[in-house]
């Protein structure tokens, strides 16, 4: 298969950002990062310096890949990271155009690597249980029932890639944030604090996110499928007094 | 190089009381004084995470480094399918004391009764402390927390979280962590590679770093260094480690006086995707969970392997695990279960692609779980599973059979470790798959987990405290000469790597006939003749990259070519001393399967007598003459016999 791909280049964070233009071929089988990785070799062999983007565990847990293919994040399959794509998924698209996530708070720093640490810094405004090692209780101790643990891990499952963030037109991480709320919030043990999704928020808006504007654009390009009804959850909890 | 006088500081007495008394003679720091020392930990998985959180708490100054974006990113969250915990939620039988037995047995008695008893103590803390933080692990419909069964044991006591334990507990850690930095107590640096060890007086305090951004090196000084930087499985090429996951910072302390402990323990998980095609980067891993309801067969006649597995007549498989071992069945340990998969591959009965001239692929079928258990009820335990096997290969595991072969997935040595987690580097510990510690030839599944949060948790915090009470607090506004003379050290190297007088070959391809190398030599089957032609091999390789290494782009900026080259020169050096290793290991044991050492049934053979010990490397100031330490392992409550999972 031979494609032709327009990555965006840019050397720095300061630097102005360019397409260039490469040419493919490829057999179906391979992963879209491996492609990735055979382009790479080429530039490395010629001279040129290697595209630059994030990936690691290749197996869609770690949520570091973050590309944007023919405007979609992480491509165009539903409940799929970057290092999940195929090329057999654009067997009918053979000119494709690579990009990172656009995001006021996710800076690019190389080509098509974005700076995410704003997500980290909205989990340490609050998106802990503050237990101290060594003063938790017999594991047993509090039954949660199934439905609630079920939902929880749910919420829980989001792997902090900012997908939601690079496909909302307000850039807002609303959906990560609402989705730490409530795998936490709905939890007997997360119960106490009731000013966790207030001290994340604040953080989120403090990083330069935007807000939300129910475009529900994030719940379709989540590579893990989190509900926007986390939203909803979230918002009772600050709103409902609940 | 100086003659170390090993001591492993493993206490006497009942093996029950041990850790218990062995943290009353450890020595504390009050709290006041806490805050005077500081404790750098590289790598923030789930060892470093759980560590940085807990000495945090305690305290102290923690300062923590990852080369990844976030520490979210660790390695530690792919880890699928559980954590054991000796709870005995289920009334099978199971106790602390059986958690231990299995262990000890499943690592073909090459572990310290101390240190396992102590895990499989600790066990159970973990699971209490996971749940406290949130941990949404799998749950009965009464609302109390639910197990499944793992291979090498004939209890059920697996806590898990679907198939993404290791992330929710990664996770657990991290938030943990982010709650210490919330509070100040410890410092994050992402996206920052450890580049050296900072030595003083003969005591680790500090590292040197490489922003991997800007590329600048600076140092950080400490009263004492932790390394929770993973496994080295990567040195294979392929494997189901993170593409990052790398063993420069063990390997560099190694060179500055770590002793390296069994480099040749490499697991092969049984159930990975096979390789399909050239170009692949990794293999991914299918939980071993899959086994409970999954059953192992292939053709029993190699005429049958081009045929789709629905036109294979019920009497033409062979449920070769369910054959071979009985008693155990498809839940054999996994480097029984590899070791066995390669057989009947190597007898020409594999299925799937064909690599190298070869079939390498056996058949893991749930048709009969599915129509025992009706379809949601599979789906409900191995539904992500089942959806990433078909993202990959395009097969529907609920319609066809899985195809699955071994592949690289976790290395049981790594630093040499005392009792308290203490390398031989006076100042310096290591934690997780980083050291060697607990899991002897073979790591059960759904051990690790437990291992890594075990260290971080609650061993760490009790020894590194014992460490400082006896140190003077560094004076951090001091200027060490040795901090700018490590960094220059470190330069010169970076400066080789990309000036490489005869570039040619890009750091991948050296990688990629390194990884060629170990699998044939000192992968799931060794022989002599074998790993001394593949020392001469890595040696040549070794020599050529460094004269044809091509590095593009330069050092003062983001290099993703410049930081895998380095860790692949690291790779160079290991992958001979894991040859060297097995070589000089004259016997089977777990992982560790010398084709000399192989009974005519294919049974591992074990000598006590000469092996049972731990075998500790020194570097010596050249790589090809490490000098070896062994530490006797001595068996006061088990009895070493052979494993018979038949």
């Amino acid at each position: 298969m031979i494609f032709t791909l327009h990555v965006r280049r840019q050397k720095n964070a300061i630097a102005q950002g360019y397409f260039e233009q490469y040419h493919m071929d490829v057999s179906e089988t391979t992963s879209f990062l491996e492609m990735m990785d055979a382009l790479n070799e080429q530039l490395i062999s010629k001279g040129h310096d290697a595209i630059a983007f994030d990936f690691d565990c290749r197996e869609g847990i770690c949520g570091a890949c973050s590309l944007v293919i023919n405007g979609a994040p992480h491509g165009k399959r539903t409940a799929t990271t970057t290092c999940q794509v195929y090329m057999r998924d654009y067997a009918d698209e053979p000119e494709l155009w690579i990009e990172p996530w656009r995001a006021t708070a996710f800076p690019v720093i190389k080509d098509l690597i974005v700076d995410r640490l704003a997500f980290d810094k909205i989990i340490n405004a609050g998106g802990y249980i503050a237990t101290r090692t060594g003063s938790a209780c017999e594991a047993n101790t509090i039954a949660i029932p199934k439905e609630t643990a079920d939902d929880a891990f749910d919420s829980a499952t989001c792997i902090g890639c900012g997908a939601c963030v690079a496909v909302c037109p307000n850039a807002s991480a609303t959906l990560f944030v609402a989705a730490k709320v409530s795998h936490l919030s709905s939890l007997p043990q997360g119960e106490i604090d009731s000013q966790r999704a207030k001290k994340m928020l604040t953080e989120m808006d403090e990083q330069g996110f935007g807000t939300c504007s129910n475009y529900r654009e994030c719940e379709r390009a989540c590579p893990k499928e989190i509900s926007v009804s986390t939203i909803t959850q979230m918002n009772k909890l600050l709103y409902q007094n609940k | 190089m100086t003659d170390y006088v090993m001591e492993s500081q493993t206490p006497k007495g009942n093996l029950e009381n041990r850790w218990t008394q062995h943290k009353f003679n450890l020595k504390i720091v009050s709290p006041a004084n806490r805050k005077k020392y500081t404790v750098i930990i590289v790598g923030t998985g789930l060892a470093g995470a759980s560590a940085a959180a807990s000495l945090g708490e305690m305290g102290y100054n923690v300062k923590t480094f990852c080369f990844q974006d976030s520490p979210r990113r660790a390695h530690s969250i792919a880890a699928q399918g559980g954590i054991n915990g000796a709870k005995n939620y289920q009334n099978d039988g199971d106790s602390v004391w059986r958690l231990f037995y299995d262990t000890i047995k499943g690592g073909d008695f090459r572990a310290r009764e101390s240190n396992v008893f102590r895990l499989a103590e600790l066990s159970n803390n973990i699971i209490d402390q996971a749940v406290a933080q949130g941990v949404p692990f799998a749950r009965e419909y009464s609302g109390y927390l639910a197990n499944r069964s793992f291979g090498g044991a004939q209890v059920s006591r697996t806590f898990y979280a679907r198939g993404q334990t290791g992330q929710q507990l990664l996770l657990g850690a991290y938030q943990a962590m982010s709650k210490e930095i919330d509070a100040g107590s410890v410092t994050h640096r992402s996206r920052c590679e450890m580049q050296d060890v900072i030595m003083i007086d003969g005591k680790a305090k500090g590292i040197v770093t490489r922003d991997l951004v800007t590329g600048e090196l600076e140092s950080h000084m400490a009263d004492c260094v932790v390394l929770c930087t993973g496994g080295y499985g990567n040195v294979f090429y392929l494997s189901t480690n993170a593409k990052g996951c790398n063993a420069s910072a063990a390997w560099r302390a190694h060179k500055k006086g770590a002793l390296f402990a069994n480099p040749s323990f490499t697991q092969i998980h049984p159930t990975c995707i096979p390789q399909h095609g050239t170009l692949q980067s990794k293999l991914t891993l299918m939980s071993e969970s899959l086994r409970n309801d999954g059953r192992v067969w292939a053709p029993k006649n190699a005429e049958d392997c081009d045929k789709r597995p629905e036109e294979i007549a019920e009497q033409d498989r062979d449920y070769f695990l369910e054959r071979m071992y009985p008693a155990f069945g498809n839940l054999v340990p996994r480097d029984i279960a590899s070791r066995a998969v390669k057989l009947i591959c190597d007898e020409g009965r594999g299925v799937g692609h064909e690599i190298k001239g070869k079939k390498l692929g056996v058949y893991l079928d749930f048709a009969q779980a599915i129509s025992e258990q009706g379809e949601e009820a599979i789906q409900e335990k191995y539904g992500n599973l089942f959806e990433m096997y078909q993202q990959i290969t395009s097969e529907a595991p609920n319609l066809t059979p899985m195809r699955i072969y071994p592949a690289v997935h976790y290395t049981m040595g790594g630093l040499w470790v005392d009792y308290n987690l203490m390398t031989s580097t006076d100042g310096l510990f290591a934690a997780g798959e980083a050291n060697f510690s607990d899991h002897g030839a073979n790591r059960l599944g759904a051990s690790a987990l437990m291992q890594g949060l075990a260290d971080g948790y609650f061993v760490l915090p009790a020894t590194i405290s014992n460490y400082l009470a006896q140190q003077k607090p560094l004076d951090l506004s001091k200027d060490y000469p040795e901090a700018a003379e490590t960094i220059a050290v470190s330069l010169a190297r970076i400066g080789q790597l990309l000036n490489a007088p005869d570039p040619q070959k890009t750091p991948d391809e050296f990688h990629r006939q390194l990884g060629n190398i170990m699998w044939d030599a000192c992968g799931m089957a060794r022989e002599k003749g074998q790993l001394e032609s593949a020392i001469s091999d890595i040696k040549a390789l070794r020599e050529q990259f460094w004269q044809q290494v091509k590095v593009t782009g330069d050092d003062k900026d983001l290099n993703q070519t410049l930081e895998r080259a380095g860790r692949i020169a690291d790779f160079m050096e290991l992958a001979e001393l894991m040859c060297i290793d097995a070589l000089t290991r004259e016997e089977s044991c777990g992982c560790h399967a010398r084709a000399e050492h192989i009974s005519e049934d294919g049974e591992a053979q074990r000598h006590d007598e000469d092996f049972s010990h731990v075998s500790a490397w020194q570097y010596s100031g050249h790589i090809s003459m490490p000098v070896l330490y062994k530490e006797e392992l001595n068996f006061e409550f088990v009895r070493p016999n052979t494993r018979n999972y038949r």
